[in-house]
This record gives structure tokens, sequence and C-alpha cells, in this order.
């Protein structure tokens, strides 16, 4: 059964699109065919993150209206046989998101794949309750930081409330926290919000710190998802988030301040 | 003095107070989107009736829904500055 993830949280530039690359990707890896899905109509930069946006020639408004098919509009990873991504367009804006089309769309698509990833656009209208509905899990994107983890409690709220299955009496959305930016050097001392205290504040389970890392605005310059270098602590990261979603325990990494190493800060990379 | 409290009293952590004023403020942000949709009106009605015999202003009257165990404590607060009765007996005799 095709498992549908939102990835959201209700405050801009948290690092939701770097997010849902990156665990898109990271499913990919994992075997599992997963399609990503741009829901940001009008400001589209999911294809700008993963690298493909010369080859947009349809996008997910076009096949809501039906003037394009979806194999049509999908497009293949060049990376990853199992990876797809659906762009969205940049010219239309969030009311052409009508829900009866994007629920066509959405069981259309999964009939081809296992994992369909929304990437929400930012703030609690239209196109972010569109991108929710049709959740049966959703990563909840949050900086250690107070506008971050406030309009995350609110997004968690409105999940529990505005999602389908609330509407149903479903089983609830399953709902993840995913703390993003984090600087364990300035959580030691004390200028940044720790992890214990974001996940007591939300209450909600954590499925991974992603370190404060120059790795992600580099994949993000050559549209490339954060997954496939190798040598990125915030890729390695993001790789154990989706290892802990398919069910693995994985210790926590990048929590603690990292030592110093000579060796590293003359010759590496962050 | 200053410079002695600095010393001797470490100052808190910015993260520390984040987390402290976060708590404070979902809890208050929480309880008020639990709350049900005759609140904000019952509270007008609550402030039309106490406007008849005592001066108030909007701002003066704060109705919330809490929770006290396993109990739901409904909580209305009236603040009357200086205790300013109306003038004129019995006004609800006399409504407005």
């Amino acid at each position: 059964m095709a498992k549908v993830i939102v990835v959201t949280s209700g405050k801009g530039g948290v690092g939701k699109t770097t997010t849902s690359a990156a665990f898109a990707a990271g499913l990919a890896l994992r075997g599992h065919k997963t399609v990503v899905i741009d829901f940001d109509v009008g400001l589209r930069n999911l294809d700008l993150v993963m690298g493909c946006e010369r080859r947009v020639v349809f996008d997910f408004i076009n096949v809501i209206n039906g003037d394009a098919n979806l194999n049509q509009a999908l497009i293949k990873d060049k990376r990853h046989d199992n990876l797809f991504i659906f762009p969205t367009s940049q010219t239309r804006d969030k009311n052409a998101l009508k829900r009866e089309g994007v629920d066509r769309v959405m069981e259309e698509l999964k009939q081809q794949f296992e994992y369909i990833v929304c990437d929400s656009p930012a703030g609690i209208e239209h196109g972010a309750i569109t991108a929710l509905y049709f959740a049966d899990s959703a990563i909840i994107v949050t900086n250690p930081e107070v506008s971050s983890v406030r309009d995350s409690d609110r997004i968690i709220g409105i999940l529990a409330s505005k999602s389908r299955r609330a509407e149903r009496n479903d089983p609830p959305v399953d709902v993840h926290l995913l703390l993003t930016r984090y600087d364990p050097a300035r959580v030691a001392k004390g200028e940044m919000l720790a992890v214990d205290d974001v996940k007591e504040i939300l209450s909600i389970p954590l499925l991974g710190v992603i370190p404060e890392s120059e790795s992600v605005l580099r994949a993000s310059n050559t549209g490339t998802p954060v997954v496939f270098d190798e040598d990125s602590p915030a890729g390695r990261a993001y790789l154990d988030a989706v290892a802990r979603f398919l069910g693995e325990q994985r210790e926590m990494r990048f929590v603690k301040p990292e030592r110093r190493n000579i060796f590293r800060a003359l010759f590496g990379r962050a | 003095m200053g410079f002695f409290r600095s010393l001797f009293q470490p100052r808190r952590s910015s993260a520390s107070i984040a987390k402290e004023r976060l708590k404070i403020v979902l809890a208050h942000e929480r309880a008020s989107s639990r709350a049900p949709d005759f609140l904000p009106m019952m509270q007008k009605e609550l402030l039309a009736v106490v406007a008849r015999y005592v001066e108030i202003s909007e701002d003066m009257i704060r109705v919330t829904l809490g929770n006290s165990g396993d109990t739901s404590l409904l909580e209305i607060n009236i603040e009357i500055e200086g205790g300013k009765l109306k003038k004129g007996g019995n006004a609800a005799l006399s409504p407005a």
C-alpha cells in the first residue's frame, strides 16, 4: 500500500524542500519507488533543488486540469531509477490546487509508487492545507529557534484537525519531528535550543537531527539531493532519518560538538 | 555592582529563556485552539450584561476554558477599575 508523506513546517525557510529532496532520494536509495511532488504552486523550487529544472514540460496543475497525463509530467531522476520528480506550475497560484483533482492524481500515483513525498509550501493557507490533507505520515521540519518551534506546534494541531484522516476519524497522521540546521557547539554554549528541549515542547517522536552543514548549500547550488554527497554529515543524517522512518533503530549522530581534528581542519570539508 | 553580579551570578542562557517562553506561549495557544466556538459570543454577551451595572470596557473581560485534573474549568475574569458602579439604581429594570 502506497504511503503519502507530507514535509511541512508552517514557517518558511527551515528546509522543507531540501528535506523533501533528500528524503525522497534516500527512500529511492533504499530500494523504494518514490515520487516527490512540489505543492508550492507559483513558487516552485523542487525542480531546482533536484537539478531537473530544464526538463520540466508539463506540471502538476496541467495534470489536475487534464491538459497532460501523469506520465508526461513525471520526470525520472538521472541518478536513480527509483526516483521521480513531479514539478508544479510556476505561473499559476495555489487556487489551482482543486481538492478533487489532487485526490484523483494522488490515487493514480498510488498505483505506481511506494512512497509519495509532498513538499508543502510555507504557511497555513490553501496550498499547505492541500499538501497535508492526503497525508499518512508527516515530517515536521523544525529549526531550533522560537518562531519555527511555535509554527511547528500550530501545523501539528492542523494535521490533527484538518487532514483527511482527521475528517474521516481514521487513525491519525503519523507525525515525526525532524530538527534541521542544528549546531551542537552553540547548543553546548546555551545559545541554541537543544534537541531534547524541542522534543519536550512539541512532544512528538524524533525522526532525526540534521546538523548545520556547508554541504546543504553546496547540494542546492548543484541541484543534487544532499544524500548523494557521501562526505556530507547532513546527507548521512538524512539517510539515518530515512532508515528510522523504515523502522530501523539508529543512534542519533551529530548532536554533540565535534572534537577538533587537526587533519580535518587542514584538509577536510565540512 | 553590575560587574560583581555578573561575576557571581552566571547569566541565564538564552536557550533556556527561549524554552521557558515557548512553553508558556504554547500552553496558552493550545488551550485557546481547543476552545469551543461559542466562547467569543459568550464573552460578548457577558460583557453586555455586566456593562449594564458596571463601567467596563471590552478588554476587561477574559473567558477561558481550561482543565484542572479531570474536570473542565470555565474561567471568567472581569476586571473592574476602582469599582465604578453605574448610577441610577437598578439598571436591570431599565435596560439600555
